[in-house]
Formats: C-alpha cells, structure tokens, sequence
C-alpha cells in the first residue's frame, strides 16, 4: 500500500516536473518591447471596419488618423486653428458656395501613386454614394448620390472644386472635412479592388489605400491591429519601423503588461490603478482632455422632469467636485456647457454647485416638497455605474429617489431612441470639431413627433424647441466667426439654465505610457491620437 | 444500425432545438440589431437599408426559416462586427480554444486520474482529504480570480511565465497559419523558436484551466473507483496474491476505463465553451472572447453560429463519448 502510494507521488510529481518545466524553459520574456516598435495594450472591439468612409467608431477613427490624410487639419494644441492638409491652401467664392481646393503637389500613397485631385474628388464622392454611418457630415451640405459628380470634381490634378446647396460658414464646411469620413483614398488601388459596384468597401475593411505615415499589415477582430510605417511619407517617415496595438480587454492585464514592460503603452487603466502608478518611476499618466461630455438627461415625457423648476434642481442635486475627485481621478474634468472646452464659442462657466437646499426650494415651488421617485437606466460598466450610484444618494437628500436600472450598452441606447427612459445617463462625443455637432443635437429637435427621424438628443428627452432649432440652423449660415460664436454661446446658456441635460463632466483620456517613449500625441479627439513622431530609447 | 439512425436523428433534433432557442433569444434581446450594425448617428435612410439587408422586415417565422436553411448549406450568415462570414470568422478563432481546452483536458487526466486513484484507496486519510480540498478550491474560487493571481505570481514577480496572449509581441504573424493552432503550425513550419514561444504561453491558461478539470476527473475517479474496490473480483484478484499495484492500475481502473472516458469527453466540452473568463483574462483570442465580443456589440448572426458551433461540438463529443462507450465496453453490445 505505502509502495504503491510512493509510486503514485512519483508519477505525480513526474506530470508536475513536466508541466513545470515547460514553465521553466519558457524563453525568458524580453524586458523590453523591440527598440523600432511600438506596443500598445487596448481595448479595441468597437472596430466594425477599417474602411475610412464608414468608421465611426472611436478606436476605429483612431486608425484612420495614422493611416489615411484629409484636405484640411486643425492644430490639436488649438482645435480653433484651421490648418492645411492634403490641400495646401483654398478660396471661398464670394457667394460662399464654391470651395476652390489647390492640392498639394508630390505627395504619393503608399502604393506609390501619386495623389491627385482626382483622388480627393473620388474620395469623397465615394463616401457620400456609399451612405455609411458618417456620411452624414458631408451629405449636410447638399450632397446626394445622384448629384455629387457634380457637385465635387477636379478641374485639373491638382485643383478640386466643391459646391454646397447654401452659404454656409466656411469653418463649418472646412472643420467637416477635418473628420475621417472625408479622407482621401487612392482611388486606383480601390478601384482595382472593386467588387459588384462596392466601391472596394469589402477589401477596404480589412486592407489599406492611403497616404499617411503608417500602412496596415495586419488586422485580426479584437485581437491585433499591426501598422507598418510608410518611409515615403510626405513630412517624413516615422522612427517607429512598427506599431503592434494588442486587444487586452481586461484592465488589470494591461497593467501587469505595462509594468513588465511587455507594452509600451496601456490605454484603459482604470482610475483606482493610477495611484499606485504615479510612484513609478518607468511610466507616466498622460491627461489629454478629449472633446467627450458626460451629462445626465431628464425625459419631458414624464410629468415631473417636464416641470421647470424640477430641471433646474436637477442641476444642484449632482455634487460635482466629489465625483471629480473620487470616481473620475483624472478622467474628466467639471464641465457644464454642452460645447466642450477648446470649440469655438465654448462656455467655461460652472454656475451649478451641490446645493440640496436649494434643490429642496425649487421642489417645493414645482409642487413636491417631499421629492419624488424616477428610474435612470445606467450602461453597467465603470465609470458610468458609479456616477450613477454617487447621483442617486446625492439627489436622495432632497428627496428625489432614483431607482437605478443596470444594463447593457446597446440595450440603453436601444430603449433611449424609442425615448422610453426617465433619466440617461451617459457620454456625448463631438462628429468633428464644428460647434454645429454638437449644437444640433443638444439645441435642434426639428420634429418631436414619436415618429420623428431626426433623432437628437434633444428628440430623445422629447424637449420640443422650434425656436432654438431655428437659431441653431441660422448659425451654420452666419460667415462671420466672431457673430458665430456669439449665438452658440447663448445658445449654451440657455441650454445650461433650463433644460433637460445636466452636462456634468468633460472627459480626460489618460494613457498610461513608458517613460523611454516619447514624442505620442494625445490631441483633443481620437483622430488626433498620433504616433507618427514617437520615439524611444 | 437502426440505433444509430435513432442516434443521429436525436441529434438533428436537438441541434435545431438549440437553433430555435438561440434565435428566439437572440430576437427577445431589448437590443436593436440595427442599431448595433449601423451605430448610433446613422441617418433613418442608411438604418431601413441595413434592417434590410439583415432580413429584420420580414415576419418571425420567415426569419427563422431562412436562417435554418443558410445553416444547412453551411452559411451562418455574416459578421456585424467584422464584415466576414460567421463560419470563417469561428473557424479562425475556435483553433485558440481548441488548443488551449486540449492542453488543459491533457493537464487535466494526467493528474486528475492519478489523483482520484489515490483519493479513492486512501479513503479518509490525508491523500483522500488533500484531493477532496483542492477540488473544493477548484469549484469555489473563480477562474477569473485564479488567472489573474498566476500571472501576478508566475509573470509579473517570479518570471516563470511570459505574459498573456498566445506569443510574444515580435513573433505575431511570422508563422503561416495553417491548422490556426499555433503551436502545431509553428512546428510544421520548422520554426522551433515559436514553438517553444507558444507553448510556454499555454502552459500558465492551461494549467489554470486544467486545475478546474483536475477537480472534476478526480473526484468522478475517486467514486467510480470506490465503486469498483468494493466489488468481488478486487478481493479475489488480492487473494491470489497479485501485487496491490496490479490490482489497482490494471484490474481495478481497466474496469473503470470506459465511464472515465465519457467524464473526460464532457470534461473536454465544459472547456471548449468554458473558457471564456479565461480567454479574458489571458487576452486569449479564441471562440469564448468571439462570442462574448458578439454579445456586447449585438451581433446576432454572430452569437448565433458561435453558440451553434458550441452546442455542435457539445454533442458531437457526446455522441463520440456514447459511441465508443458501445464499442468498448461489451455489455452495450447485447
């Protein structure tokens, strides 16, 4: 029996020593990621496709950025600056209808074509005749399937000219065309890839056909995403001869694989992560303010959230500065107007604070002494559910009480489009950086019909507003800039005063990167996101 | 023969069983499958031409006729989230699990059957109560917990093990794959480097998961074991004098053989479709991360033929476990 038992032990002990030792001889990880590569750990299932006309996704639109160019850019460190891109300068006919393109010569794709007016003509022909998500953007201006071959064309290589149905405010049409969905794609290459009249739409979700400083090499769903670096690039090739971007959908993996040094840069830490990591002396926190709002949202459907003194003591039930402290440590900062820091005509003024008592006043004025009972539907993911949960005991102390109803992301959004919600709470993210995106939704309802198609978040919380619907569509018609800004920043302070959105926060993406690596830029969108001048030592 | 007939037609049953549940689950979801495949600022036209194109205009039980058919000619439909076909897509992520589940149900018998051996001749002493509780620890703590604690333990502190993800960075895409497991793609490409570089990152998951399998072998060893100390043939076949080892190992787990064999069949389905934390946790791209990705973002088609691949496999080893139980163990042939 003892024998036996003993011989037992020592198979036993055999498997383990086996299975040890494939531990063991395991080829030492590296400390270090390859000099000439950049890794990157995030989470990046959003990715529906890579082809430029149809991602509107953020990390999707993050690519875009590295890989394709627009007409025009704008200066991260100053989003009002308006600079030029693939065109090198332009003019805007008296009328203000016709834009006159001067596209910048010896510039060359990475197949090794030149880029030509015609490309920017095709390229954003393509996008509006493909209709995807972000066609939107450039459709605005009076673009259709049957009529931009009109509308946008080159007159010769290096000269594109584009038409709008109506004078719109230059800075309007030209910050649209800063957005993904007007880059410009070698139009060769995609024809050559064309399937059944698909304008290569299938071989561009998977393949690469642009200009900028990176190429794709590979792309595996939610797993990798691998860039090369295109040496041929116009203002210089990048020192990074690769970027591997890894899907780690786990934050506390990236963290280990950033501390190990596997990764050179983690991008979803979480706030209770960073404490730890501000001692390290091998990484830093970068806090790049993105253009993202988070607000919470009161449905004019319900009786009581229609009532304007319920609106406005909504305003002073939300303790701003603890949450800023607490749940956000970093990732965002106290923001109370719905055109984030950095537009033009932002608001910067916080005049709401936490004030129960105040709150307490303006429910009794409204007809609820006692408070009431609403439901908020809550994304179950952090930072969202904390947020919610902070808010629910806040507004307690004036006796609103907020049942909290947990779901799934699509799940809310689903039940928020068929405006079936009391309170939201949730993110808003500009389209590009005109004021207008963010306009239209917040202040702009032009139907609030059940069946209405234009489905704004003003539509969503069934606030009916023709008379700011008509302000917000005279201000993308109104050229002079310094008047533009004036009616946005009215039109801010009448939605911050008395509406259904609580705009509460603006966000701050904080990346956690290795101190050898320098030279990331982290601009004030995704798309702005760049890696073409990093380093490392 | 006849039973077999009998055998596959259960199965073609069941497999559309498990076809009309995931559907009508997958139509039940307060989620809008339009809304996921076309986000949410896609103007009313660009939303109607996409409800379209997935067949949502049409009546339930069209839909669902439709979808089966597709199924038949071997089409799952395509992807939201990747833009491919839905078979593909599993057929280039289930090779991950595929290998991470076999090197785990490997782990798992090797020391799981000894271990349920041991318990079992031991009974009430030390051997017997050290596997007893460590099998309690493999079904109370979760696999989430105890993947995160082994790579803490083994990769960030003792650097025993690398990181999580199936190859170090720089070796990603320089092999050809070729069956999709890359240990085995690495060796048909001679590349030993990579081979030794996957294997050492399967070891840490599938440890991790082979512990929970250890668990389940051997406490089913441990009892079919006891079962068979009791019987007749045990005490004569130790009369006659065989030593105790031969008694145990050939007389006494010869007999067991065949019941074992269904446990570690089943044990092998749990972990192809149970390895989804894990995959999470060791950014282990396999089916279980595939259709957990489908899930968040809505993609139906792709819930759909992920879980129709699961419940395919699930009855496939079922079947497989049943067969061979028939042609090895004799009383099944009357």
């Amino acid at each position: 029996m003892d024998k036996f038992a003993r011989s037992l032990m020592g198979a036993a002990f055999v498997a383990l020593a086996v299975v040890g030792t494939g531990v063991g001889t395991a080829t030492p990880a590296l400390a270090d990621t390859p000099k000439d590569a950049l890794v990157m750990a995030w989470q990046f299932d959003d990715i529906i496709s890579l082809d430029p006309a149809e991602i509107f996704e953020l990390s999707g639109a993050e690519y875009g950025a590295q890989v394709y160019e627009r007409l025009i850019s704008y200066d991260v460190n100053d989003v009002s600056r308006i600079l030029p891109g693939l065109a090198e300068s332009w003019e805007v006919s008296d009328d203000g209808k016709t834009y006159t393109f001067k596209i910048r010569d010896g510039v060359k794709f990475h197949s090794g074509n030149a880029l030509t007016a015609e490309d920017a003509a095709y390229s954003l022909r393509r996008a509006v005749k493909l209709n995807k998500s972000p066609a939107f953007i450039l459709t605005q201006f009076g673009f259709t399937k049957d009529n931009v071959d009109q509308k946008v064309r080159a007159t010769d290589s290096g000269t594109l000219v584009m038409e709008t149905d109506q004078a719109y405010a230059p800075t309007f049409v030209l910050y649209c065309l800063t957005a993904g969905v007007a880059s410009i794609v070698d139009a060769k290459l995609v024809q050559e890839n064309e399937k059944d009249g698909d304008f290569g739409t299938t071989w561009l979700k998977t393949n690469s056909a642009g200009s900028g400083p990176f190429k794709l090499r590979q792309w595996k769903a939610s797993e990798m995403l691998m860039l090369d670096a295109f040496p041929g690039y116009w203002q210089g090739g990048p020192s990074m001869k690769r970027v591997i971007i890894r899907h780690i959908p786990e934050p506390a993996t990236q963290r280990l694989l950033l501390e190990k040094g596997d990764v050179d840069v983690a991008r979803n830490l979480k706030p209770e992560q960073f404490e730890p990591l501000r001692a390290s002396k091998d990484i830093r926190l970068v806090e790049a303010p993105k253009g993202t709002l988070w607000y919470i949202s009161l449905n004019q459907k319900n009786e009581i959230l229609a009532k304007p003194e319920v609106r406005k003591a909504m305003r002073y039930l939300v303790d701003y500065d603890a949450m800023r402290g607490s749940i956000m440590n970093g990732l965002g900062t106290v923001h109370q107007a719905f055109l984030p820091k950095g537009f033009l005509g932002a608001v910067e003024d916080k005049p709401f604070k936490y004030d129960p008592a105040k709150a307490r006043e303006l429910l009794a004025a409204a007809g609820y002494p006692d408070g009431f009972t609403v439901t908020m539907d809550v994304r179950n993911t952090s930072p969202t559910m904390d947020m919610a949960q902070t808010i629910q005991a806040s507004a307690a102390a004036a006796g609103v009480k907020i049942e909290l109803l947990p779901m799934d992301g699509k799940q809310a959004l689903t039940k928020y489009r068929a405006r079936n919600q009391d309170i939201y709470i949730g993110q808003w993210g500009p389209d590009y950086q005109d004021p207008h995106t963010n306009a239209e939704t917040f202040a702009s309802n032009p139907n609030n019909a059940d069946d209405g198609t234009s489905k704004t978040l003003a539509w969503r919380n069934a606030w009916d507003i023709p008379e700011l619907t008509g302000k917000t569509a005279s201000a993308v018609l109104e050229r002079d800039a310094g008047k533009r800004a004036a009616t946005y920043q009215e039109l801010q302070k009448t939605v911050m005063e008395d509406s259904p959105f609580v705009v509460m926060f603006q966000q701050v993406e904080v990346p956690a990167v290795r101190t050898n690596v320098e030279g990331l830029v982290w601009g004030p969108s995704f798309d702005t996101n760049l890696y073409r001048l990093a380093t490392k030592k | 023969m006849r039973r077999v007939a009998g055998l596959l037609a259960s199965v073609a049953l069941t497999l559309l069983g498990l076809l009309l549940v995931t559907f009508l689950i997958g139509r039940v979801v307060p989620i809008d499958p339009v809304l996921a495949a076309v986000g949410d600022r896609a103007n009313a036209e660009t939303y109607e031409r996409m409800r379209q194109e997935l067949g949502l205009d049409l009546p339930l039980w069209q839909q669902f006729g439709l979808y089966v058919a597709d199924v038949a000619r071997g089409d799952l439909g395509t992807s939201v989230l990747t833009s491919r076909p839905v078979l593909e897509d599993v057929a280039r992520v289930f090779p991950a699990t595929l290998e991470l589940a076999t090197a785990a149900v490997i782990i798992g018998v090797v020391l799981g059957i000894p271990a349920g051996v041991m318990a079992a001749v031991h009974r009430g002493r030390w051997p017997d109560h050290l596997v007893r509780v460590l099998g309690l620890v493999g079904y109370s703590v979760p696999v989430f917990w105890l993947g995160l604690v082994g790579l803490l333990l083994f990769y960030a502190k003792l650097d025993w093990a690398p990181g999580p993800g199936r190859l170090d960075v720089f070796y990603d895409g320089l092999v050809d794959p070729v069956t999709g497991i890359l240990t085995v793609d690495a060796l048909l490409a001679g590349e030993t480097e990579i081979f030794w570089n996957a294997l050492s990152h399967l070891v840490l998951p599938a440890s991790i998961l082979g512990y929970f399998s250890i668990a389940y072998i051997s406490r089913m060893t441990r009892s079919f074991m006891l079962d068979q100390l009791r019987q007749e043939y045990i005490t004569t076949a130790r009369v006659k004098g065989l030593s105790e080892t031969r008694v145990i190992w050939r007389h006494a787990l010869g007999n067991i053989a065949v019941p074992l064999i269904t446990v570690v069949a089943l044990s092998y389905a749990t972990l192809l479709e149970g390895s989804v934390l894990t995959e999470t946790v060791f950014a282990w791209p396999g089916l279980g991360q595939y259709i957990t990705n489908s899930l968040l973002s809505a993609d139906m088609n792709a819930v759909l033929g992920g879980t129709l691949v699961v419940g395919a496999v699930f009855i496939g080893l079922n079947l497989l476990s049943d067969l061979l139980y028939r042609l090895l163990d004799p009383r099944a042939r009357r």
